[in-house]
């Protein structure tokens, strides 16, 4: 009953006794809370993680399992897993294996057994830092190995896809440029029909052009856009020619290429709970978010794009439209996994979108 | 849209009595709707029976209306009133029902009412069986195969359609009344003519029995602008199957993935907007568990039960919401009122768990039947939070306040495996502990999931617990298993007795070892946004959320859950002495563990405390907050248990001290206060075994009336006639309480009066004095009481007051006490003392505008009653009528004996006021639920003692119209004194038909006394019984009936010939 002790350190010397959980190894990454309480596996699959040690605020993790279908990865990137308690039994019709074993098999370290709660509400008044999962008593040590830690900044390059793929359907021809996509994007638009051709991150708008898309799709995808400054270019030759929705980082990147500046949030929209309001329908809508970036309001004020949807708690950018061109994105997650589906009717947006602009680069 | 303001008065209609499946909830919902509304300047009148409720006070509404909920006296306050809008959706299937009614005989148009919230072709619409299934078919949303039927025949032919096993379900009925499952003919003959009895449309849903599945709940709320959100889901650890409010239930839900959350939630989001509520809603569906496939099981388009759960268990106040939603704000306008920082259209997170666990009645009604079905049967419930699931059940358990404190049963051992495995099987109250026991003894959880359903996630858990327990007794004193063990929720006295030790061992190791509880906060958000709500739950974790002010603090200890005996009165004090102590500027502190009450409305306290009522959760506070003393005064039997211990720990106990209040509760010192005083007392000792107990008798003289000490709402106290009896009584009454003796009092014949009053050691306040119609005998709660007493001449009311005073000064009382007398043919005797509120408290305050539980706490806090506005002594007499009738829920608990006696039965009051006794009886016996008609057929069964009394009732009855139906004997004794009488056959003479004409409806009144003996098997228990489940009022009280005929003689005209 009593496991081997391991330790979460914070960049600001909090340390947090707890057990063994995951993988062997120590870890080190940004350390972020996310509030949903369903949908562990999504989360912990999702690449936007990348290099960043989840917290879950919900003490109970993993309790439904962990199965083969609901990865929005092949490879999990998350550097980390805070838990309260790593559900040993899980139970569900679906369930192949425990959170423990889940995250060994993908050399995920976490720890459980410490007070989520007051690690969370750390990250809200101090904002993000840096942190490290290890065995090491030595404290002092891994503060100063944190402090000379460097978060990298080419997670984007790591998790896109290197080659071109398709994912076939018989409608829409969608070009999905892939910064660390959800599969959940692919399953979506697959969904309504469409043939998905997903490009790596830094594919140039010519190749992108060659596929004669009815639309391209901007995916998620971890870390800082300003990082992903080839992308922003390709965005910019893309706007104007084909209609273009963004998810996520996507999202960041068309403001980007509009002219528009990105932040980084104090700690950022992590959870299934977070109220969006749709400006132009005046109705709320409750999201999936995963960001620690966000549009700067300002910043928007001389570019071709106005706000569509914003955070209705703190008033932040969560959506904005091309005033002309058939070009919008949005901050959350319409694709949703985990978390409401409450907004997947811009994906049915984005197919009337392609229907009524689809084919204006062949005019 | 925003907030109406094309209205100004709003009506608002309450829930009633207390009955099994209409409880505090609606209180607190009621509530906090009346107090929402005015807050948004809408002048808000409430109307509703019960007079134990915190919604009827006068600060809730503008006005307040304590009124029979039927639509005739409704009507009258819409004509009165002439409110521009109605709001049902707060009062429970009551209130709903009304709204109905009321729409149906046109007094909404015709007074130009709107309806707010929900539209009734939507109500009607989630309501009605058929309109609701026609429209989840359109919608697509699979329900289970069923029918409506409105007679037996349709039944017969479901089940060649689809086969047994079917639920049944009465159309709008609350709590399921009727309802069950059918497995066979018998079952079907008998459920479904039940159902369709109870159903006032003579309707019932059958449906194909899902049994096994999973059931979960969505709780949801809508706006006007179609803005929807789940508030919260919860997981029934008992499969679909067990009625919600009987199931254990753990929120969030636990066993499913995001895909099956999401799948269930948009298909509540769907429905509520298909239906277009406006305010909250309850979605209950059915989840295959191994499978996406899910039903709907129902709808219900209001607060509920359910919601109250929900709102606690996330803090989210729904009904708050719902009645701004319902003057047309939306959720995106309103601020969440938990944080304060962020809006309210969102959807709470939990970072913890929250288990609930129904309270049942089965202590107290030890023959009933106890197997679980789709009729609720508990009267209350407790809810625990915790950051393990462990610990919120293990929580849970220990504040049901069954003397259980742990996953198994105290005497657990003494149980054979059969028995235990039969009693899992048999899906009981008690499975749970049985399920402990069963894992304690090796039993697999695979074999415990085939006889449950329930979901092998719990049983695990489950084992962990007695996995703990083992690992705790391999390694006593181990620090890391201790640490271990409070982590799961494991109570010291529960480790102490792995330990072979002392609870206040394991206390005083963990003060050693620095291993005490933090508290943290309920804040909707999983700590996303700052808060600053004041709600909180002790957990063992590193970081204590709950930081003491600098303010002196009073910790109000609260009732925990309702039972009978104990209901929402003490809620209702609860709440008023907070009230006062805010009010003498200190902060006030809520310990308490019931979900559905007002005072686990976290805006009621400076500081609300989540926790079990136990020694030791109550001590870690007391700890944490240091507060100047408790209060235990206000929180019935319950805290007034907690003193004893909690003063050994040094805390201070305010108000009467311990040792005045165990003078009032031990038999022996209390006998000696009363020589002293010279207050007579019935001529009583007390036993501490069988010889003791039959010598004392002897000398006392039967018929003597028995009980034990420190008992409340009379439990297993009897009126015993001779040795026999007593033997038998002694040897389930010290099973019952071994630990205190057995008082035996000489049992008086007489009037029972009852008085309340306050005293700060000088003055003594009486409010007024209450007159019983029952005589004593009747347990005063399940007693009629009518103030001001009509009988009493004015020498006998300056003996009540006078040993009212000498008994609160004599005793020292600080705060409140009620006393029960006896008007005896030899005078006025005391019959009992608590030294604590009780439950006439709200209805005495109510009507003579004293506020007692106020008062009695700024006694408490050392204000001198002569600072108050009351004289001291015997209030004046308010003009008019007020009576308090009892309501019963026997209906729904099958086996239960309905007659009255020294035990309490009833399981909430109704008010009746007017200017005449017997109009005001009249009310209260319509607000209770009886039909009072000036004629029908009345069946006399009365036992040999009884006949004469009952011979001058069955000719009154028989004198205003009434067709007099008797048994032989009894028809005898009417027929000799010239009553016109049919005469039925008793049962098993002949072909029953005593029982079929009750059933078939012919019987409008049964009355009926009670040949000796509890024998389940006795005719007559059979007989009231069967009135019981047809809904035939049966009067077990001469006393009741001659009220009844008073009643029914002053609304009648006289038709004497020529």
């Amino acid at each position: 009953m009593l496991n081997d002790i391991r330790y979460l350190v914070l960049e600001d010397g909090t340390v947090y006794e707890g057990y063994k959980l995951g993988a062997e190894g120590e870890s080190s990454g940004e350390i972020v809370f996310n509030t949903s309480m369903t949908g562990i596996q999504e989360i912990i699959t999702d690449n936007s993680y990348t290099d960043q040690i989840i917290t879950f605020s919900y003490p109970l993790v993993g309790s439904a399992g962990f199965n083969t279908e609901d990865s929005e990865s092949l490879l999990p990137t998350a550097k980390g897993v805070v838990v309260r308690e790593a559900v040993e039994h899980p139970s569900n019709f679906r369930s192949q294996e425990n959170l423990d074993a889940f995250l060994k098999k993908y050399g995920i370290v976490g720890i459980s057994g410490v007070d989520t709660r007051s690690i969370t509400r750390r990250i809200r008044s101090t904002g993000v830092m840096k942190a490290m999962i290890t065995d090491s008593a030595d404290h002092e040590d891994t503060v100063r190995s944190l402090e000379s830690f460097e978060l990298p900044r080419d997670q984007v390059e790591r998790v896109s896809t290197r080659t071109p793929y398709i994912s076939t359907g018989r409608g829409h021809r969608v070009a999905l440029i892939d910064f660390g996509k959800k599969e959940n994007i692919v399953r979506s638009l697959n969904q309504r029909g469409c043939d998905v051709t997903v490009m790596p991150h830094d594919s140039t708008s010519e190749e992108i052009m060659q596929l004669k898309p009815d639309g391209v799709m901007l995916s998620n995808g971890p870390g800082n856009p300003e990082d992903v400054g080839a992308a922003v270019e390709t965005i910019k030759s893309l706007i104007g020619r084909v209609p273009l929705f963004g998810i996520c980082l996507g999202h960041q990147l068309i403001a980007l290429a509009g002219g528009a500046s990105s932040y980084k949030m104090k700690f950022g929209h992590r959870g299934g709970n977070q109220p969006v309001k749709n400006l132009a329908a005046n109705k709320i809508e409750i999201t999936s978010q995963n960001h620690g970036y966000a549009i700067v309001e300002d910043s928007l004020k001389d570019t071709d794009f106005e706000v569509t949807h914003i955070a209705i708690n703190d008033g932040s950018i969560e959506g904005i439209r091309h005033k002309t061109e058939p070009v919008f994105s949005v901050q959350y997650h319409p694709e949703a996994a985990a978390g409401p589906h409450d907004s997947s009717y811009l994906f049915d947006e984005f197919m009337d979108l392609m229907t009524t602009e689809g084919g204006r680069q062949n005019v | 849209m925003s907030k109406r303001t094309d209205i100004n008065t709003i009506l608002v209609i309450g829930s009633g009595p207390i009955i099994i499946g209409q409880a505090a909830e609606f209180d607190y919902a009621g509530t906090q709707a009346c107090l929402a509304l005015k807050e948004e300047g809408y002048r808000v009148i409430l109307v509703n029976s019960n007079p134990a409720t915190i919604m009827t006070d006068k600060e809730i509404a503008d006005v307040v209306y304590i009124e029979p909920l039927t639509p005739d006296f409704i009507s009258r306050i819409i004509r009165k009133e002439q409110p521009d809008a109605l709001l049902p959706t707060l009062g429970g299937q009551v209130g709903l029902n009304m709204a109905v009614e009321l729409d149906r005989l046109g007094v909404l148009e015709e007074n130009e009412v709107e309806l707010l919230g929900t539209k009734l072709d939507s109500i009607k619409q989630a309501e009605d069986r058929d309109l609701f299934r026609n429209l989840m078919n359109e919608m697509s949303v699979p329900v289970p195969e069923s029918d409506i039927i409105t007679t037996i025949d349709e039944a017969y032919d479901f089940v060649d359609r689809a086969g047994y096993p079917f639920i049944v379900r009465p159309a709008y009925t609350m709590g399921g009344s009727g309802g069950g499952i059918c497995e066979n003919e018998d079952d079907l003959k008998e459920i479904v003519a039940n159902g369709l009895k109870y159903s006032p449309v003579n309707q019932c849903l059958i449906e194909k029995s899902i049994a096994g599945f999973k059931e979960i709940e969505y709780e949801v709320m809508r706006d006007s602008n179609d803005n929807a959100i789940v508030v919260c889901n919860m997981e029934n650890i008992d499969p679909v199957g067990i009625h919600t409010g009987d199931s254990i239930v753990v929120a969030p839900s636990q066993t499913m993935t995001d895909k099956e959350h999401q799948m269930l939630r948009n298909v509540s989001l769907n429905i509520i907007r298909e239906l277009e509520i406006e305010g909250g809603c309850n979605v209950q569906l059915a989840l295959d568990p191994d499978s996406f496939d899910y039903y709907i099981i129902e709808v219900n388009p209001r607060v509920s039960r359910s919601s109250a759960l929900a709102s606690k268990a996330t803090g989210y106040p729904i009904a708050k919401l719902a009645a701004k939603i319902a003057v047309g704000m939306t959720l995106d306008e309103m601020i969440n009122p938990v944080t304060n920082t962020s809006y309210a259209a969102f959807e709470p997170a939990l970072d913890y768990v929250v288990s609930k666990i129904a309270r049942f009645p089965f202590d107290k009604f030890e023959k009933g039947e106890r197997k679980l079905g789709t009729q609720m049967k508990a009267t209350g419930e407790v809810m625990a939070i915790g950051r393990t699931y462990e610990e919120s059940l293990l929580k849970a358990i220990r504040s049901l306040e069954y003397g259980v404190h742990h996953l198994g049963l105290p005497n657990g051992d003494a149980f054979t495996l059969d028995y235990i495995i039969n009693s899992i099987k048999a899906q009981s109250d008690e499975r749970l502990f049985f399920i402990g026991e069963a894992i304690r003894r090796g039993v697999t959880l695979e074999e415990i999931h085939d006889w449950t359903k329930i979901d092998m996630y719990f049983l695990n858990k489950f084992k962990h617990i007695i996995d703990i327990e083992r690992e705790l007794k391999e390694n006593k004193n181990s620090i890391p298993h201790l640490k271990w063990a409070k982590k799961y929720g494991f109570s010291d006295r529960v480790i102490g007795h792995r330990w072979e030790m002392a609870e206040g061992d394991v206390f005083k190791i963990r003060k050693e070892e620095g291993i005490m509880p933090v508290y943290k906060m309920v804040d909707t958000c999983a700590a996303e946004f700052e808060s600053n709500t004041p709600y909180f739950y002790g957990t063992y974790e590193t970081e204590n959320e709950s930081v003491p002010s600098d303010k002196e603090k009073i910790l109000v200890l609260g009732s925990g859950p309702i039972r009978i005996g104990q209901g929402i009165e003490f809620d209702y004090a609860t709440v008023h002495a907070v009230w006062a102590i805010q009010e003498a500027g200190y902060e006030a502190i809520i310990v308490n563990n019931n979900p559905e009450t007002v005072s686990t409305d976290f805006s009621i306290s400076d500081k609300l405390y989540f926790e079990p009522l136990t020694h030791e959760d109550v001590m870690n506070i007391v700890n944490n907050e240091n507060p100047k003393g408790v209060v235990v005064q206000f929180g019935g039997q319950t805290a007034i248990n907690l003193a004893d211990r909690l003063s050994e720990e040094g805390v201070r106990i305010l108000g009467t001290s311990l040792d005045d209040i165990d003078r009032a509760e031990d038999r022996k010192r209390f006998e000696a206060l009363l020589q002293e005083i010279k207050v007579p007392q019935p001529h009583g000792k007390t036993a501490t075994n069988e010889e003791e107990a039959l010598d004392n008798a002897h000398h006392i003289g039967f018929p003597v009336l028995v009980r034990p000490s420190y008992v409340l709402g009379g439990r297993a106290m009897e009126i015993v006639f001779n040795e026999n009896e007593l033997k038998n009584y002694m040897r389930n009454a010290v099973k019952a309480s071994p630990e205190h003796p057995v008082l035996i009092d000489s049992y008086l014949t007489g009037k029972e009066i009852e008085v309340d009053a306050i005293c700060d050691g000088e003055n003594v306040i009486i409010p007024g004095i209450m007159e019983h119609i029952e005589r004593a005998g009747v347990h005063s709660g399940d007693s009629m009481a009518v103030y001001p007493p009509v009988n009493l001449s004015q020498d006998e009311i300056d003996t009540l007051v006078d040993y009212t005073e000498r008994l609160a000064k004599g005793l020292n009382i600080i705060g409140i006490i009620n006393i029960q007398f006896v008007l005896s043919k030899d005078g006025i005797f005391v019959l009992e003392v608590n030294p604590r509120s009780s439950r006439t408290v709200p209805f005495m305050s109510k009507i003579t505008e004293v506020p007692m539980a106020g008062l009695a706490m700024h006694a408490i806090l050392g204000k001198k009653l002569s600072e108050s506005s009351h004289a001291p002594g015997l209030q004046p007499v308010k003009p008019g009528y007020y009576v308090k009738a009892p309501v019963f829920s026997f209906s729904k608990l099958k086996n239960v004996d309905v007659t009255l006696g020294p035990e309490m039965k009833s399981t909430g009051e109704v008010m009746g006021k007017d200017d005449t006794l017997n109009k005001a009886l009249y009310k209260s016996l319509v607000a209770s639920g009886l039909d009072v008609k000036d004629h029908g057929t009345a069946l006399f069964t009365i036992a040999d003692k009884d006949k004469t009394e009952a011979v001058e009732l069955a000719k009154r009855f028989s004198h205003c119209g009434y067709r007099i139906l008797a048994t032989k004997g009894t028809a005898a004794a009417l027929e000799e004194a010239d009553i016109p009488v049919v005469t039925v056959e008793k049962i098993g003479e002949g072909e029953e038909t005593l029982l079929r004409t009750i059933q078939n409806g012919n019987v409008q009144i049964v009355v009926n006394t009670m040949t000796k003996g509890k024998e389940v098997e006795r005719d007559g228990f059979r007989i009231r019984r069967e009135s019981v489940e047809n809904g035939v009022p049966c009067l077990t009280s001469l006393d009741t009936a001659r009220t009844l005929i008073e009643v029914i003689e002053s609304m009648t005209f006289n038709m004497d010939k020529m």
